[in-house]
C-alpha cells in the first residue's frame, strides 16, 4: 500500500508545531499503525532526518502509552482498538491520513506526538486507592463481593489511563477516567470508608490540574478503548453530590 | 584468550538462608533480622529502579515503613510497567476448592516445574508468602474474579492439578499493577516516596564495594543526574528483548542489570529463556514486537499440522486424516496441555519438518472447530471472546471460522542477577526483585508464578531484608563530587557521546534484529555446540559494526528515542554473547533450555544433574573478555529430582 502521512511535529514544549507530509511506499496491510511510522522512522532516520517521536510500549492494547488523533479521532477510526493494535487494513492504498498527539489544556506536548499526562498520576494521588498498608489485610474471603458488583467494578477498573477520553472531549475533561477510579473503588467494599472522602479530593484535583468541566457529550466513550461506559460520569456526580450536598464526606 | 575460554572461579554460596527446616526458614529468617528503629528510618534512603509489581511493590512498602524512598520508570507513568500485561493470573496455596493444594504442593510444584534448578528455600518462601499476597491485593481493591457466591474464584493453569490460579479476566497483570501503583501513588501523596517517571538508569554507583545509587538519564531533557542512597533496589523486568522480537513491551532491557553487572554483580543462568507456545506468528520484516494468546486457548483448542509436506490447502480443506495432531500423538497423557517448553519445541519440530503453516511456513493451527461444535458458539464464546477478537484484529482472520495460526515466542527469562535468600545481589547494598533476579524459578517458569514472585519480593521480602542490611551496616556519607560519583557520570556521558559521534550508516532497529535473529537461530528453542559457537563468533562481529557504524541522529539533550535504544542494544551485544556462553557450557538440558545433544531416546529433554546441579554465576571481567564462572551447588533436600514425564 501507498500512503501519505500529514504528521504533527513540535519539538520541544515552546515550538510552535506544524504539519508535516511524509509518504510511505511499502506499508502492508499486516502492520500496526505502530510498525508504519516505524518503518517511516527508519528512512527517515537514514536520510539524516528527525524521526517521529511517539509514546508506545506494550503493543498490546493493555499499557495506555501510545496516543495519536488519526484522522481528527483519538485512537483512530477502529472501535475499541488503540492505536498500537490498530492495522493497517483498515486503512485503503492511496489514503491520506492525519496524525496529531493528544490535544488538551491538561496535556502539554512534549514533543511531536508525545504529550505530558503526569496529571492522571496527581489525580490518583489525591485518592485513587484503599489505603491499606502491605501487610494490615484480613484474610481474602473474610468479605464476600457480590459478583455483580465484582464485575462492574471490573468493568471500569479496565481503564489504561490513555487520556484518550480527555483528548476527544470538547472541554478537555477527564470526567470518564475520573469515574472510571471512582467506580471501580466504589464499587468495592473495601473502597467504601473512603468513598466520599475520595470524590472529593479527585475531583478538586482534577479541576485544579486544568482539565475542563463534563457537558454529557457522550465523546469520551466513543474515544475509549476500553469501552468505559458513559455511566461511571453518572456514579461520579451522584457521589460527588451525595459527599457534599448530601454532607457524606467526612468531617475533619 | 577467547571469551568462550572462561575460568571456574570460587563457587558462590548463600549465606543468608538459615538451614533447618524449610517450613519455618522464613519465619526464622524474619526474627534473625536486625531492625531499623523507627525515628531513623526517615533519614534512610533507598533507590528503587522500575515500578512493575516488585519495583511498585517494594516503593510503596518501604515508604509506608517510613524510608526516603526515590523510584524510577522508563514510561511516562509508573502505571506502565510491563507487568500491565500480564494476562492470565497469579498463583496463591489458598486451597479454597479443598483440591489437596497447600504450601508444600505449590512449593514442589516450582521446584519440579523448575526442572530442579532453583533453590529451595526460596521456593518455599514463595509458597508461603503466595496465600498473603491475595489477602493484600483483595484489600487493596483488586476485582479479582469471583464466583456467584462472592467469593474468589480460580481456575487450574500450566500443567498443575490443582485450581489455584486468581485471575482477573485477561488482565491479571494489569489490575493488580494498578493495586501496587495505586499504594505508589499514595505514598507519593504522603511525601514518602519521590518519583522519576521518563528516567533511565544508566549507571550504578558504587563506593568501598557498595552500592550507594544511580545515575540517571532525563528522557525529556536529556539531563544526567545522580542520585544517592543507603541501598539500591533494582526491579527492572527481564531482557527477553535481546531477541528483538519477544512478547515483551518494547521498552524492556538490560541496561540496569547490565550496568551492574559490569561493576560485579554475579549474572545467573542467563540462557534460561522461556518460550511461549501460543503467539501470534511473525508476518513480516515490519514485525515489531509479538502477541501472546493466552496459554488458557489450549484447554479447547487443538493443534494441528497436514500430515503431508509442503500440503498449501486452505485448512478447512484438509480431511481429518490427512492432519497431525502432533501433540496428542506425541503425548497422549497431557496432549494439548504439556508444559509451554515441550508444546513449543514440538512446534517447531514440525515446522522445520516443512510441514508449517501460513505464508511464512512458520505456524500451527489452533484449532477451535470441535470445541464450538462441542459447547456451542455462544460458550467458547463467552470463554475466549476477547482472545478471539484480539486475534482478528491482529491478523485479519476470524477463528471462530478458520483455525488461529500460533508460533512459540520468547516470553520471559528465567535468569537475571544473581541473589542470596534476602535478594541482595553479590554488591552489598544492592537488591534485585522480579523477573531482574534469578532466584526462583530455576530452568522454566511455571505459568501465573512471576506475578506471585514479583509481588512476593516487593510486599513481603524485601522491606524485611532490606533493613537487616541498613540496621547492621555503617554506611559513610557520600559527597555528591565523590570521585566514585564522577566517574559514574563521566562514563555515562562518554557514552552518549560516543554513540551520537558514530554517524555511521545503519540504525540501531537493524543492529537489534539482526542481533534478535542470531539469538533465536542459535540460542533459540533448540540449542547445540555447533550452532552456540557460531553465534559466539557473530555476535562480537555484530558488536563491533554497531560501535563503528550505528547512525544515532539527534543530540543528548533531548527527547530522543533513538539514543535511548542505542544504549539498549548496546548492552543486549553484550548479553547476548554471555547468554550464548552459557547455553554452551551447560551441556545438559533442563527446562526451556534445550541442547540437542543431550535427549533421550525418544526426543526429550535430558538433564545431567551430576554435572549441573547449580546455578552459573557469572563474573564479568571486561567487554568481550572470557567471565569467570561461580557455581552456586544445588542441594535438593525435599523434593527429590526426577526426570519430567508427560507422555
Ligand atoms: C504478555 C505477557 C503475559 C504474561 N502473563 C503472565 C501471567 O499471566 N502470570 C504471571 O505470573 N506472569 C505473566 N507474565 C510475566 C510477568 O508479567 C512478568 O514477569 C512480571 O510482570 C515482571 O514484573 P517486574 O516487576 O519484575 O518487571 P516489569 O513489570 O517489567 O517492570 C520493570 C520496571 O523497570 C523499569 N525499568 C526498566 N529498566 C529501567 C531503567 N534502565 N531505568 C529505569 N527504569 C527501568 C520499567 O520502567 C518498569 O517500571 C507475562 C508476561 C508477558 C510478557
Ligand atoms: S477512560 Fe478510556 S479513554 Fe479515558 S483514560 Fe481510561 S481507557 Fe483511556
Ligand atoms: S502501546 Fe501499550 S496500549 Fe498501545
Amino acid at each position: 500500500m501507498k500512503l501519505n502521512l500529514r504528521v504533527w511535529r513540535q519539538n520541544d514544549q515552546v515550538d510552535k508545531g506544524r504539519m508535516v507530509d511524509y509518504t510511505v511506499d511499502d506499508a502492508s496491510e499486516d502492520m500496526s499503525f505502530l510498525e508504519l511510522i516505524d518503518v517511516l522512522n527508519e528512512k527517515l532516520i537514514l536520510a539524516g532526518q528527525d524521526p517521529i517521536a511517539f509514546d508506545h510500549d506494550c503493543r498490546e492494547g493493555i499499557c495506555g502509552s501510545c496516543s495519536m488523533v488519526i484522522d481528527g479521532q483519538p485512537h483512530g477510526p477502529q472501535k475499541a482498538t488503540t492505536v498500537c493494535q490498530l492495522h493497517m487494513r483498515q486503512f485503503n492504498d492511496g489514503d491520506t491520513i492525519n496524525v496529531e498527539p493528544w490535544r488538551a489544556g491538561a496535556f502539554p506536548v512534549v514533543k511531536d506526538l508525545v504529550v505530558d499526562r503526569s496529571a492522571f498520576d496527581k489525580i490518583i494521588q489525591a485518592g485513587g486507592y484503599v489505603s491499606v498498608n502491605t501487610g494490615s489485610a484480613p484474610e481474602a474471603h473474610s468479605t464476600p463481593v457480590p459478583k455483580a458488583a465484582a464485575d462492574r467494578s471490573f468493568a471500569a477498573a479496565n481503564c489504561i489511563g490513555c487520556g484518550a477520553c480527555v483528548a476527544a472531549c470538547p472541554n478537555g475533561s477527564a470526567s470518564l477516567f475520573l469515574g472510571a477510579k471512582l467506580t471501580h473503588l466504589g464499587e468495592m467494599p473495601q473502597g467504601q470508608p473512603e468513598r466520599y472522602e475520595r470524590v472529593v479530593t479527585m475531583v478538586d484535583t482534577h479541576d485544579a490540574a486544568g482539565f475542563g468541566g463534563c457537558t454529557n457529550t457522550g465523546a469520551c466513550a466513543t474515544a475509549c478503548p476500553k469501552e468505559i461506559p458513559l455511566d461511571v460520569i453518572s456514579q461520579l456526580n451522584k457521589d460527588y453530590l451525595a459527599a457534599t450536598v448530601g454532607g457524606k464526606r467526612r468531617k475533619g | 584468550m577467547s571469551f568462550s575460554d572462561y575460568t571456574v572461579g570460587a563457587p558462590v554460596v548463600d549465606k543468608a538462608a538459615p538451614d533447618g527446616p524449610i517450613e519455618t526458614r522464613w519465619e526464622r529468617r524474619k526474627f534473625g533480622v536486625k531492625l531499623v528503629n523507627p525515628a531513623n528510618k526517615r533519614k534512610v534512603k533507598i533507590i528503587v529502579v522500575g515500578t512493575g509489581l516488585a519495583g511498585g511493590a517494594a516503593a510503596a512498602t518501604l515508604g509506608e515503613a517510613g524510608y526516603h524512598v526515590t523510584s524510577f520508570c522508563y514510561q511516562d507513568s509508573p502505571r506502565r510497567a510491563h507487568s500491565i500485561a500480564a494476562q492470565g493470573g497469579i498463583n496463591a496455596a489458598k486451597n479454597y476448592r479443598n483440591d489437596g493444594d497447600s504450601v508444600y504442593r505449590l512449593f514442589y510444584d516450582t521446584v519440579k516445574g523448575g526442572d530442579f534448578r532453583a533453590r529451595e528455600s526460596n521456593v518455599h518462601r514463595l509458597a508461603e508468602i503466595s496465600r498473603q499476597i491475595i489477602d493484600q491485593c483483595v484489600a487493596q481493591g483488586v476485582p479479582f474474579a469471583r464466583e456467584y457466591g462472592g467469593l474468589l474464584d480460580t481456575r487450574s493453569f500450566g500443567g498443575v492439578q490443582v485450581s489455584r490460579t486468581f485471575y482477573a479476566r485477561g488482565q491479571t497483570g494489569q489490575q493488580l499493577l494498578l493495586g501496587a501503583y495505586q499504594a505508589l501513588e499514595r505514598q507519593i501523596h504522603a511525601g514518602t516516596v519521590n518519583m522519576y517517571e521518563r528516567h533511565e538508569m544508566l549507571e550504578l554507583i558504587m563506593v568501598e564495594g557498595r552500592a550507594r545509587g544511580i545515575v540517571a538519564r532525563d528522557m525529556v531533557t536529556g539531563e544526567i543526574s545522580t542520585h544517592l542512597a543507603d541501598a539500591v533496589v533494582l526491579a527492572t523486568g527481564g531482557y527477553g528483548n535481546v531477541f528483538y522480537l519477544s512478547t515483551n513491551a518494547k521498552g524492556c532491557n538490560v541496561t540496569a542489570n547490565w550496568r551492574a553487572h559490569r561493576k560485579g554483580a554475579l549474572f545467573a543462568n542467563p540462557c534460561f529463556t522461556q518460550i511461549h507456545p501460543t503467539c501470534i506468528p511473525v508476518s513480516g520484516d515490519h514485525q515489531s514486537k509479538l502477541t501472546l494468546m493466552s496459554e488458557s486457548l489450549r484447554n479447547d483448542g487443538r493443534v494441528w499440522v497436514p500430515k503431508r509436506l509442503g500440503d498449501d490447502r486452505a485448512p478447512s480443506q484438509i480431511p481429518e486424516d490427512e492432519r497431525d495432531y502432533f501433540l496428542e500423538r506425541k503425548y497422549p497423557s497431557f496432549g494439548n496441555l504439556v508444559p509451554r517448553d515441550i508444546a513449543s519445541r514440538a512446534a517447531k519440530e514440525v515446522c522445520d519438518e516443512k510441514r508449517g503453516v501460513g505464508p511464512t511456513g512458520l505456524g500451527v493451527y489452533l484449532d477451535f472447530a470441535d470445541a464450538i461444535a462441542r459447547l456451542g458458539r455462544p460458550a467458547v464464546e463467552a470463554k475466549y471472546g476477547n482472545l478471539f477478537e484480539m486475534y482478528e484484529r491482529i491478523t485479519g482472520e476470524n477463528p471462530y471460522e478458520t483455525p488461529m495460526r500460533i508460533f512459540p515466542a520468547v516470553h520471559y527469562t528465567m535468569g537475571g542477577l544473581w541473589v542470596d535468600y534476602d535478594l541482595q545481589s553479590t554488591i552489598p547494598g544492592m537488591f534485585v526483585a522480579g523477573e531482574a533476579n534469578f532466584s526462583d524459578h530455576g530452568a522454566n517458569r511455571l505459568g501465573a508464578s512471576a506475578l506471585m514472585q514479583g509481588l512476593s519480593d516487593g510486599y513481603f521480602v524485601l522491606p524485611v531484608t532490606i533493613g537487616d542490611y541498613l540496621a547492621s551496616t555503617t554506611l559513610p556519607e557520600v559527597a555528591p563530587d565523590a570521585p566514585e560519583v564522577l566517574e559514574a557520570v563521566g562514563a555515562v556521558n562518554e557514552r552518549i557521546d560516543t554513540l551520537l559521534s558514530i554517524n555511521g550508516t545503519r540504525t540501531v532497529d537493524s543492529f537489534h534484529r539482526e542481533l534478535g535473529h542470531i539469538m533465536w537461530d542459535y540460542c533459540g528453542m533448540e540449542r547445540t555446540e555447533e550452532g552456540l559457537r557460531k553465534a559466539l563468533e557473530l555476535i562480537p562481529e555484530l558488536r563491533r559494526e554497531f560501535w563503528n557504524n550505528v547512525k544515532v541522529p539527534g543530540t543528548g539533550a533531548e527527547l530522543n528515542q533513538s539514543l535511548e535504544k542505542a544504549g539498549r542494544v548496546a548492552d543486549f551485544l553484550e548479553l547476548g554473547e554471555l547468554m550464548c556462553l552459557d547455553a554452551l557450557h551447560r551441556a545438559e538440558s533442563c527446562g526451556g533450555h534445550f541442547r540437542a545433544e543431550s535427549q533421550t531416546e525418544d526426543g526429550e529433554a535430558a538433564r545431567d544433574d551430576e554435572n549441573f546441579a547449580y546455578a552459573g554465576a557469572w563474573e564479568y571481567t571486561g567487554r568481550g573478555e572470557a567471565p569467570i564462572l561461580h557455581k552456586e551447588e544445588l542441594n535438593f533436600e525435599y523434593v527429590h529430582p526426577t526426570q519430567r514425564s508427560y507422555k
